[in-house]
């Protein structure tokens, strides 16, 4: 005689609360005992109406509210900003300036790096190298704060040029730092990387074609983990990128297939070792005389009239800045949307995470790195 | 007859002692241990002196350095937290679900032997009994599991359960070939044919039983010890095997839902379980409270017995407090296949070598 069992899918909501959606999302699993039969992920926990904020705010009052949107890389939206803005007033930036946007720039890339890959392996379950990996990011944080006088929150890119000026002594700390840097990242890409549990965790997971990347809008490591060779450093050179030697790690499928969370991860392993090559290059190149203010303007009463939209790359992808200005005398924008990368990222777990096991889904979550302060904005 | 009553009640108080006081211990090494393999520095602040000021309100005691009394500081804040039952929680299960997941851990305490003296329940079949109680605690966790009315609880439980269910199979044949060699399950027994020079002990083989030609099984039993320890490990919810309470996926897996002292019962049975899964590998196959050179055994040197049990066993779980922090972790279909179709077919194969051994060599 056959006894049929009626089974029903749970449905589990991951977060707002929870330790691995890295932020306030919420992810609606319905699930058949482990398996992901379908994920949905909903936001606006954080929402805090930056854009709309915005078009009552100054030009140069709007810089702090980037610094909140993607808080692991506040440095990278000043930037991104200041581009805008840059490119709708035709301001030249001095080379000075430019120099220590790069380095700032880039050391914050590493910073917000160490966050991808240190938190990726604390989803997967490794403790020991989040926090090996957190000890360099303090003290990128200490030359990060003896520049701008922030640690996490910079307002230090302004439109024009740089908040405060360094000193000799600030770049040969940096360059220690460059120094100290290269055999703490090998350790714990030893510990990590080529781990084998690691390996079977990661590599074959969550894979995202080439195709599915650009149609899914992903930009930054993620899409370079897809095997798509595209970094606006490089295609669509700002600032001085074209003056540095640097290479861009693109995903090989070494594990398993391109596109996998593996790939994904060492991306950002070796965008940190490419980022400490700029580094060091800028500190040759930087000399310390000249005014930071030069081309900061006064005031932005004579905001020509008109759009703009910049781009750059910060270390969760293009970051797109859209900026309408009425012109005339009012100083503040009347539109300013931004084109976040990790929003995109978010949109594929809909897509990939289907079939697949709830650590899967948290290591697919871990491998696009978002930061919820972007995607809600 | 009052004797034999008033040692029971010596022993089971030791006994009681000892898991307390062996999962304080293990988790103020395990706050250490990680510490130190991270660069940091781990609990410092409360000492014992520090937490006896913070009884009495005055600063008398001198304050502590290297926070001694962290875990007991700890086990007092859970003590005073309230105790939550969920809304919609079956209250009988959930209150009973940590007495019997700390009854089984607490129970296997009785048999195991820190001496040839001391031994608080010298039963012949010990070791089974031991294999017994302690996977009683499964019930437990499944209860907890279900009980708290909790999706993630429900999955850590289920995930729980059928990890510890499998790796049940791998341990019970690893230490089949020990009880065929020794010809007995009475964990002192066991203990005593290991007595001498280290080389007798299991791990390099049968040479206290059967002499030189013993060490043919050295290798069978450097693999009977490796699976057995990688079985404890996950029998106890431990990295890369902590699946069931795995902080990244399910929160807190079966005891997501556990508040206070409930909560404090469950970490200490884990601490408890740990100690028991490791005590059996010393005694089975390190040789128990034989230090390995005769001249430092409890012939010279009376009453340095349960010290060498004890500080092997911690020795051991030194390993396991490493491997944690070194490893990440497995998913739940990996941990299935590594069990059925690694660790079940190995021990298989040094189960027919012993046995080969055993009829036709011995």
């Amino acid at each position: 005689m056959e006894h049929k069992i009626e089974t029903d899918f749970m449905i589990i909501n991951m977060g707002p609360q929870h330790p691995s959606t890295h932020g306030v999302l919420r992810l609606e699993l319905k699930t058949d005992g482990e398996i992901v039969m379908a994920c949905r992920p909903f936001l606006g926990y954080l929402h805090r109406c930056f854009e709309k904020h915005c078009e009552s705010l100054d030009y140069l009052k709007i810089i702090p509210f980037t610094d909140r949107m993607d808080y692991l890389a506040s440095m990278n939206n000043n930037w991104a900003f200041c581009i805008a803005i840059e490119k709708l007033m035709g301001i030249k930036v001095s080379e000075k300036c430019e120099y220590l946007r790069v380095i700032v720039g880039e050391l914050n890339r590493i910073a917000s790096h160490i966050i991808a890959f240190g938190t990726f392996g604390l989803d997967i379950g490794a403790f020991t190298p989040f926090l090996l990996a957190f000890i360099q990011r303090e003290k990128i944080f200490d030359l990060l704060e003896e520049a701008s006088g922030a640690r996490m929150l910079y307002n230090y890119i302004w439109v024009g040029g740089v908040a405060r000026d360094v000193d000799g002594d600030w770049l040969k700390k940096t360059k220690k730092f460059c120094q100290e840097f290269k055999p703490a990242l090998d350790e714990v890409d030893e510990l990590l990387s080529l781990n084998k549990i690691f390996v079977e965790r990661t590599a074959n997971v969550g894979v995202v074609t080439k195709e599915m990347a650009i149609s899914y809008g992903f930009t930054g490591p993620n899409l370079r983990g897809s095997g798509v060779n595209w970094d606006l450093r490089k295609n669509e050179p700002y600032s001085l990128y074209t003056k540095f030697d640097f290479n861009i790690p693109v995903g090989a499928g070494e594990q398993g297939q391109v596109g996998d969370c593996w790939d994904r991860y060492i991306i950002r392993i070796r965008e940190c070792r490419e980022s400490i090559k700029i580094i060091e290059q800028a500190l040759e190149g930087i000399s310390l005389e000249g005014d930071i203010y030069e081309t900061v303007p006064k005031n932005f009463n004579k905001m020509p009239k008109g759009e703009v939209y910049a781009r750059s790359e910060t270390p969760r992808g293009e970051m797109g800045i859209y900026v309408v200005s009425e012109g005339g005398k009012a100083p503040v924008p009347y539109r300013v949307k931004v084109r976040s990368p990790a929003f995109c990222s978010l949109s594929i777990l809909e897509e990939i995470c289907k079939g697949v096991m709830i650590s899967d889904v948290i290591a697919i979550l871990g491998s696009v790195d978002i930061v919820l302060g972007e995607v809600d904005r | 007859m009052d004797n034999i009553l008033v040692w029971t009640m010596i022993s089971i108080l030791v006994m009681v002692g000892l898991v307390s006081v062996v999962g304080i211990i293990s988790i103020y090494l395990e706050r250490k241990v990680s510490a130190f393999m991270q660069d940091r520095l781990g609990p410092m602040e409360v000492g014992f002196g520090s937490l006896a000021n913070a009884i009495i309100g005055k600063k008398t005691f001198k304050e502590g350095r290297i926070g001694l009394a962290q875990s007991l500081a700890d086990g007092l804040k859970l003590l005073q937290k309230e105790d939550i039952v969920p809304k919609g929680a079956d209250v009988f299960l959930f209150k009973l679900a940590p007495m019997i997941v700390f009854g089984g851990t607490f129970a296997a305490f009785a048999a195991l032997p820190l001496a040839e003296y001391f031994v608080p329940a010298d039963i012949n079949i010990g070791l089974f009994y031991i294999l017994a109680i302690s996977s009683f605690g499964v019930t437990g966790i499944l209860m907890a599991g279900w009980a708290s009315n909790n999706k993630w609880g429900l999955l850590g439980a289920l995930r729980s359960t059928a990890q510890m269910v499998s790796y049940e199979i791998p341990i019970g044949v690893s230490l089949i070939s020990i009880v065929m060699i020794c010809g007995t399950l009475s964990l002192k027994e066991m203990v005593l044919a290991q007595s001498g020079w280290f080389w007798n002990w299991h791990l390099f083989g049968a040479i206290s039983h059967n002499g030189a030609i013993g060490i043919v099984l050295l290798p069978v039993m450097f693999i009977n010890f490796l699976i057995y320890f990688t079985c404890s490990l996950a029998e106890t919810n431990r990295a890369p095997f902590d699946i069931p309470e795995a902080e990244s996926e399910l929160v807190a897996g079966y005891h997501t839902e556990y508040t206070g002292m409930r909560f404090a019962i469950f970490f200490l049975a884990e601490y408890g379980a740990i100690f028991v899964g490791n005590a059996i590998a010393v005694t089975l196959f390190l040789g128990g409270w034989n230090s390995g050179i005769p001249m430092l055994d409890e012939a010279n040197i009376p009453g340095i017995a349960p010290l060498i049990f004890i500080t092997k066993v911690f020795v051991l779980i030194f390993v396991v407090m490493w491997v944690r922090w070194t490893l990440p972790r497995l998913r739940v279909d990996q941990l299935m296949n590594l069990c059925w179709k690694y660790l079940i077919p190995f021990t298989l194969f040094t189960f027919f070598y012993v046995t080969i051994y055993k009829v036709f060599l011995t």
